[in-house]
């Protein structure tokens, strides 16, 4: 990273590679961003247009441009409430997840007693039980603990399977805290609580980020979970709600170009503010 | 600074000689301390430790023992099978199927979009003009709900949709499909579309590993006069090893446990038909919609089975060196 971040050495060498390739590189780089944005952007100009319009003339631009999709969707369906209860249960996962893998990272980097090793590497088992495989188990305990149709049946059972990676991603992080910090805590008269609070936290925001970001992303996306355990309309999430009014009004092609869209902003405006994040955890985790 | 004994060692190993301490010292003190650390360490992980056994390791326990049973769910299973379950599932010309379909989306996505990323990586691997705008374009499918993606790729594939559209007036009439409802194309259209969703992911993985890959042993080799393909083939790729396998695991786990793409795009009649089945609508068709759930259980635990093994051999024979290579000799 930081030799990349350089760019003014060998500048020769440099030069002879960009000359000729340079205007093959904007080609390539506009095929590839326009291939994986186009889709979308024809899903998002396609709301604007009436189900009719669509029909004479799929691949048309709008003629004209319609609102009525958008405030349909906005005025009539449930795209509030399922807003709502997918902001509940991201924030809850992602606030859970957090706190409680710091506080085990913590301990499993911070503290030395017998069997260390052993309750780390039973963390990071939980890597390679896949959350998919689980879920009909899962259901019935849920079932069997009267969680179901609730907003904790989701988001208990996502941040059980966000610890492992959580635990992975942060243990390094706090391991890596110079001993010295540690020591000037305890001169300082602050316990192990003490360092954990005022320093081990502060300096692992960017880790905790990170894996906050992981954590909120995957949930916000979740659909197999929620589409067992919230059988009540009313606690729907955005991908239920996209999925079923989808298959409700499948006969209005407009009303579902202008939901699927809705439905995609926010992910595409909590995605823009933290790309620096995702791009850098994934970064951070090849790098072990 | 308070007084000598709340110097502690920073460690906490209370086996080692205490600081600041006399030699003679006070038992109970240490004694305290290490109640306290214990404390401490039980406080600090037992919610996480909770969480993980009971809704990660409890659940494939039950999935075990319920799969031996014949079971609708409906009070404690009473009707023990054996491994019948299990014997009709691999009995089931659906579920052999949906096996089938794993296995195409899981090969199809490592050799479509391994190469096809690696490629695009190579080549924009130089510092250029709007760089950072590509990588947020390139990132947006991957960041976006399945099940949201699925919906809009549903609408732009159906007989009178846009991609049809598209291609009669293109001309090419010839190649319109029922993309998403003619049993021989379906899995290859889920194949395109989950291509198009999970290319971004594998181009940015490369491209931060090529960001990692020193530029003095590429410049090395420029000036020992290698050409740009013998630098990347015989320098950058080397390196980019570590990179390449990670990103090979995660695409293999994923292909073997997609769900909502498949769920939401393929019509039900397609997935009865197995056409467009996975492993996971399978489960989910049988064990939950039709409640068979100790069936359901012998396929989710088949699932598990599978994923675990591909796991292990994987990491055993390709990722462990990258492992250890990554905790010893991390370049920076």
């Amino acid at each position: 990273m930081t030799v990349a971040a350089n760019p003014v050495r060998y500048p020769s060498t440099r030069h002879r590679a960009l000359s000729w390739s340079t205007p093959l590189t904007y080609a390539l780089a506009l095929a590839v961003a326009g291939v994986s944005i186009t889709p979308i952007v024809y899903v998002i100009i396609g709301g604007f247009r009436t189900t009719p319009q669509i029909v004479a003339d799929p691949a048309g631009l709008p003629d004209p441009w319609v609102w009525d999709n958008y405030v349909r969707v906005l005025a009539h369906s449930h795209f509030w409430r399922q807003t709502f209860n997918s902001a509940v249960i991201a924030l809850g996962t992602t606030f859970l997840v957090v706190v409680l893998g710091m506080a085990a990272a913590f301990v499993l980097a911070r503290y030395t007693f017998r069997g260390r090793e052993a309750l780390y590497t039973f963390f990071t088992l939980g890597l390679l039980f896949p959350a998919g495989a689980a879920i009909l188990p899962l259901y019935l305990l849920l079932r069997n603990l009267s969680l179901i149709n609730s907003y904790y049946a989701v988001i208990l059972p996502q941040v059980a399977f966000s610890l492992p990676l959580t635990v992975v991603i942060l243990r390094p992080f706090l391991s890596a805290i110079p001993g010295e910090l540690e020591d000037a805590a305890a001169i300082d008269g602050a316990g192990r609580i003490g360092f954990l609070w005022r320093i081990a936290l502060p300096l692992s925001r960017p880790a905790l980020v990170t894996v906050g970001v992981l954590a909120f992303v995957a949930s916000w996306n979740a659909f197999l979970l929620p589409l067992l355990v919230l059988g009540d309309v009313d606690l729907h999430t955005l991908p239920l709600g996209v999925q079923s009014f989808s298959n409700q009004y499948s006969t209005d092609t407009a009303g579902i170009l202008a939901f699927t869209s809705l439905a995609m902003l926010p992910a595409l405006l909590f995605f823009t503010l933290a790309e620096k994040q995702i791009v850098g955890g994934l970064q951070g985790a090849i790098k072990g | 600074m308070t007084s000598a004994s709340r110097i502690r060692d920073p460690i906490g190993d209370a086996s080692a000689p205490p600081m600041g301490r006399r030699p003679d010292g006070r038992g109970s003190a240490r004694r305290a301390e290490t109640r306290r650390k214990w404390y401490e360490i039980v406080v600090l992980t037992t919610p996480a430790l909770v969480l993980y056994v009971m809704f990660v390791l409890v659940p494939m326990g039950f999935a075990v023992y319920y799969s031996l049973y014949r079971w609708r769910g409906v009070g404690p299973p009473t009707d023990f099978v054996g491994i019948r379950n299990y014997v009709l599932a691999f009995q089931d010309p659906i579920f052999l199927d949906a096996l089938r379909n794993n296995a195409i989306i899981v090969v199809g996505s490592l050799l479509i979009q391994g190469p096809l990323a690696l490629g695009i990586a190579l080549l924009l691997n130089r510092r250029f003009r709007g760089r950072a705008a590509f990588r947020l374009l390139v990132f947006v499918p991957y960041v976006l709900a399945e099940v949201t993606v699925g919906i809009m790729w549903k609408l732009l594939l159906t007989d009178d949709g846009t991609v049809n559209a598209l291609l009669r007036s293109l001309g090419m009439g010839g190649l319109v499909q029922a993309w998403l409802a003619d049993i021989h194309v379906v899995i290859w259209t889920l194949l395109f579309v989950l291509t198009w969703k999970y290319v971004g992911f594998a181009i940015i993985l490369l491209l931060a590993g090529l960001s990692n890959v020193p530029p003095e042993l590429t410049e090395a080799a420029a000036i020992d006069g290698a050409s740009w393909w013998q630098t990347q083939r015989h320098v950058t790729l080397p390196l980019l090893g570590p990179t390449i396998r990670i990103w090979m695991f995660l695409s293999m786990i994923g292909s073997l446990q997609v769900f909502d793409m498949i769920w939401v795009t393929s019509v039900p009649s397609m997935r009865s038909l197995g056409a467009s089945a996975t492993m996971a609508t399978y489960m989910v068709d049988n064990g939950f919609f039709a409640r068979l759930w100790g069936f359901g259980n012998a396929v989710a635990v088949i699932l598990f089975v599978i994923s675990f093994v591909a796991a292990l051999l994987f990491q055993r024979f390709l990722l462990r060196r990258d492992i250890r290579g990554a905790t010893t000799e991390r370049v920076n």
